[in-house]
């Protein structure tokens, strides 16, 4: 959907001498200096899927807000390209590149960068105004985007009316009311306070559920990335460190700079119960014998075994009570020692919402996938593990 | 350090000019007497009391303060009173065609600088020539050019009055919050449109600031006019003063003070914002704004016709 190639950015040099100071040497950062310009993006590429969230993250000066400017080219790249659908925005006509901006990207800004002088639903309707809608269709469809951002009714109101979280919900609306495919979200809840930021990532997932939009989204915040990103990329002195999914990223930090970032994140809500499970120590299909079945529970250190039916679904616990009075009855498959004391949970849920579920029963708690399959257990033992690694990081850390 | 001669070249190529653009400056010279004459005939063919009355409705509506209303009023009876209410009223002429000049070459000027670092360095020196070079330099080769009259008093006014409208115009659209400009362009607006929809907006209590300013210098410089043969209230306080009338020339002082503190209260009004919080609405926002709400409703007519 959008490719960036290669993108670098010199402030302070004309485009010509920064791209001789470029060429100059191997340590471009330093030849820029020289020059008296400044690196803000050195040889950053990317590319972001149709129906991605794809966060961008680095502290400030890191180059990410430059790097989403040269996406609807609010900045001209130095050297390197971006792509739409194959389409390099560099070669676009003044009129293509405004029709991009206008029908294709909506943007919405850290300090949300109303219109103080235009009510809520004037600055709403503001991408249509400069498509040329009409006044009664423009405001008709700036109230549904209203609407859909729950400020439906406020729209005769000015901005300076509003707390900042309500304001960011009018610079939404504003970015949606001209239905983008591509959404650029410039630190869009640095300015809100935790506990309206964290309702507006909420509401942003719903509304990336909903829509599907190609979501570019810059942040500070790791949590905040951890949270909301499909895949994160993070920054440092302009250049591109890591590139992965949050769990990936969790798991495997490229360097210490990511390392000490990622010490400071809330791993239970990142760690999924996928990234935690292991495989179960015995399991049994439905049809087998009860007496083979308590011989491997016996070996093993297993109190229960899940029993899955022939879809792959958990059937039920057979406990070793139940196996050997099975066996003693001679039954020859397990469908009458079947249990129902357990729990299982989807392999995407995060450790903070089911660490609780854990140890109430024989058997540990079951992971599901998307088809309730049975694909592995978390003993409680994983979880106090889990916390724990994290905990050690924050303390060698501190 | 031998002698430069500057003067000796500054006077030749005025003859110059004179000499080999005399038709234009005549031309430049009848447009001005023309449009002057006009606004000063629109505001004398009222009786004085008629327009006494519209100034205070002016006062009330802008500055909605019932004691500068009131003052208003009062202040005008007194001129009239005098007997200077002709002089006043070509003095305002004089004043508002200088200012409009003024405003229409200051503020484009002030855009063109806003967004060019290069217009701006180059405009700054000539600014500062424009203010601080000492008034009689110019008005006397003014006359040289436009003759004894009111043009030349215009002129002198106009280049003395510009560089407040160029400044505040620059400095109101530079502190225009870079995010909200960069938040208009990203959604793809026509070239233009930023400026006027976002930038000039925002921009307006500044503007209006130097508008007010522009006034106010046109007004002080009507005095000064009045030595070059400028009617008005310049040639009352002139000819008061040369004839040791000191009476006289109070009075036409009076007036112009008069008339400068009503321009200056409304034309301050209509730049400031609106009381209500850190609303950056000014009052000429409102009044435009109440317009555009009253063609609202208006428009499901328009659909179903």
């Amino acid at each position: 959907m959008i490719e960036a190639r290669h993108l670098t950015k010199v402030f302070d040099l004309s485009p010509a001498r920064a791209r001789r100071t470029l060429d100059a040497g191997p340590d471009r950062a330093r030849a820029v200096r020289e020059a008296g310009g400044v690196l803000a993006v050195d040889d950053v590429s990317f590319s972001v899927e149709r129906g991605e969230l794809f966060v961008i993250m680095g502290l400030s000066g890191s180059g990410k807000s430059t790097v989403i400017r040269m996406i609807n080219r609010l900045v001209v790249p130095t050297t390197g390209s971006v792509l739409y659908d194959g389409t390099d925005v560099g070669g676009m006509t003044p009129r293509q590149l405004r029709g991009l901006r206008n029908e294709r990207v909506g943007m919405v800004f850290q300090h949300f960068a109303l219109f103080p002088h235009r009510t809520v639903r004037e600055n709403a309707a503001y991408g249509l105004k400069a498509r040329g809608v009409p006044r009664r269709e423009r405001l008709r469809r700036a109230d549904r985007a209203l609407e859909q951002v729950g400020l439906g009714q406020r729209g005769g109101a000015y901005p300076d009316e509003f707390s900042g979280g309500m304001q960011q919900r009018v610079g939404l609306a504003r970015a949606l009311t001209t239905d983008p495919d591509v959404l650029i979200m410039d630190e869009p809840f640095s300015a809100l306070d935790p506990l309206t930021r964290r309702s507006m990532q909420e509401q942003l997932l719903e509304l990336q559920r909903d829509f599907r939009k190609t979501i570019i989204f810059v942040t500070h915040d790791l949590n905040e990335a951890m949270r909301l990103g499909d895949r994160i990329m993070v920054m440092r002195d302009g250049r591109t460190i890591q590139l992965g999914t949050g769990p990936e990223i969790i798991a495997r930090p490229a360097d210490g700079y990511v390392h000490d970032f990622v010490s400071d994140v809330d791993r239970t809500r990142v760690l999924t119960a996928a990234a935690v499970m292991r495989p179960p120590w015995v399991t049994a299909a439905l049809g087998e014998d009860p007496a083979a079945v308590l011989a491997r529970l016996e070996r093993s250190r297993a109190r229960g075994a899940y029993v899955t039916a022939p879809d792959g679904g958990i059937a039920g616990v057979a406990t070793p009570e139940a196996l050997s009075a099975a066996a003693a009855e001679r039954r020859a498959d397990l469908e009458h020692c079947l249990g129902g004391d357990y729990t299982a949970v989807p392999d995407d849920t995060p450790l903070v919402e089911f660490c609780h579920l854990t140890g109430g029963h024989a058997v540990p708690l079951a992971v599901v996938d998307r088809d309730k399959r049975l694909v592995g257990v978390v003993p409680r033992a994983r979880v106090l593990d889990a916390i724990a690694s994290a905990a050690e990081d924050r303390s060698e850390h501190a | 350090m031998p002698r430069i001669p500057v003067g000796t070249a500054v006077e030749s190529s005025l003859q110059w000019l004179v000499d080999h653009a005399g038709g234009f400056f005549d031309g430049v010279s009848a447009v001005l007497l023309f449009a002057v004459n006009t606004v000063y005939t629109a505001l004398v063919s009222p009786l004085p009391f008629v327009l006494i009355a519209v100034f205070g409705l002016v006062a009330a509506v802008t500055t909605r303060s019932a004691v500068l209303t009131v003052f208003t009023v009062l202040a005008f009876l007194l001129v009239d009173g005098m007997r200077l209410w002709t002089q006043t009223l070509e003095t305002l002429a004089v004043v508002i065609m200088a200012a409009v000049i003024s405003v229409l070459v200051g503020v484009p000027v002030g855009i063109l600088a806003a967004n060019s670092a290069r217009v701006s360095v180059c405009v700054r020196p000539v600014l500062d020539f424009m203010q601080t070079l000492p008034v009689f330099v110019y008005l006397v080769p003014s006359v040289f050019f436009f003759g004894i009259g009111v043009v030349p008093g215009i002129v002198a006014t106009t280049v003395f009055a510009i560089p407040p409208a160029v400044r505040l115009t620059e400095l109101g659209l530079r502190q225009v919050d870079a995010e909200i400009v960069e938040a208009a362009r990203a959604f793809g607006p026509r070239p233009g449109q930023v400026l006027r929809e976002v930038q000039l907006p925002l921009a307006l209590p500044s503007i209006m600031a130097g508008v007010n300013q522009v006034i106010m210098l046109a007004l002080s410089m009507v005095v000064v006019a009045g030595m070059v043969g400028a009617e008005g209230l310049g040639g009352v306080v002139v000819s008061g003063v040369t004839q040791f009338d000191i009476g006289l020339a109070f009075e036409g002082g009076i007036a112009v003070v008069v008339l400068a503190i009503f321009l200056d209260r409304v034309t301050g009004a209509l730049g400031r914002p609106r009381s209500s919080g850190r609303r950056t609405r000014t009052a000429l926002d409102t009044l435009l704004r109440r317009r555009a709400r009253e063609e609202a409703p208006r428009e499901p007519e328009h659909a179903a016709a």
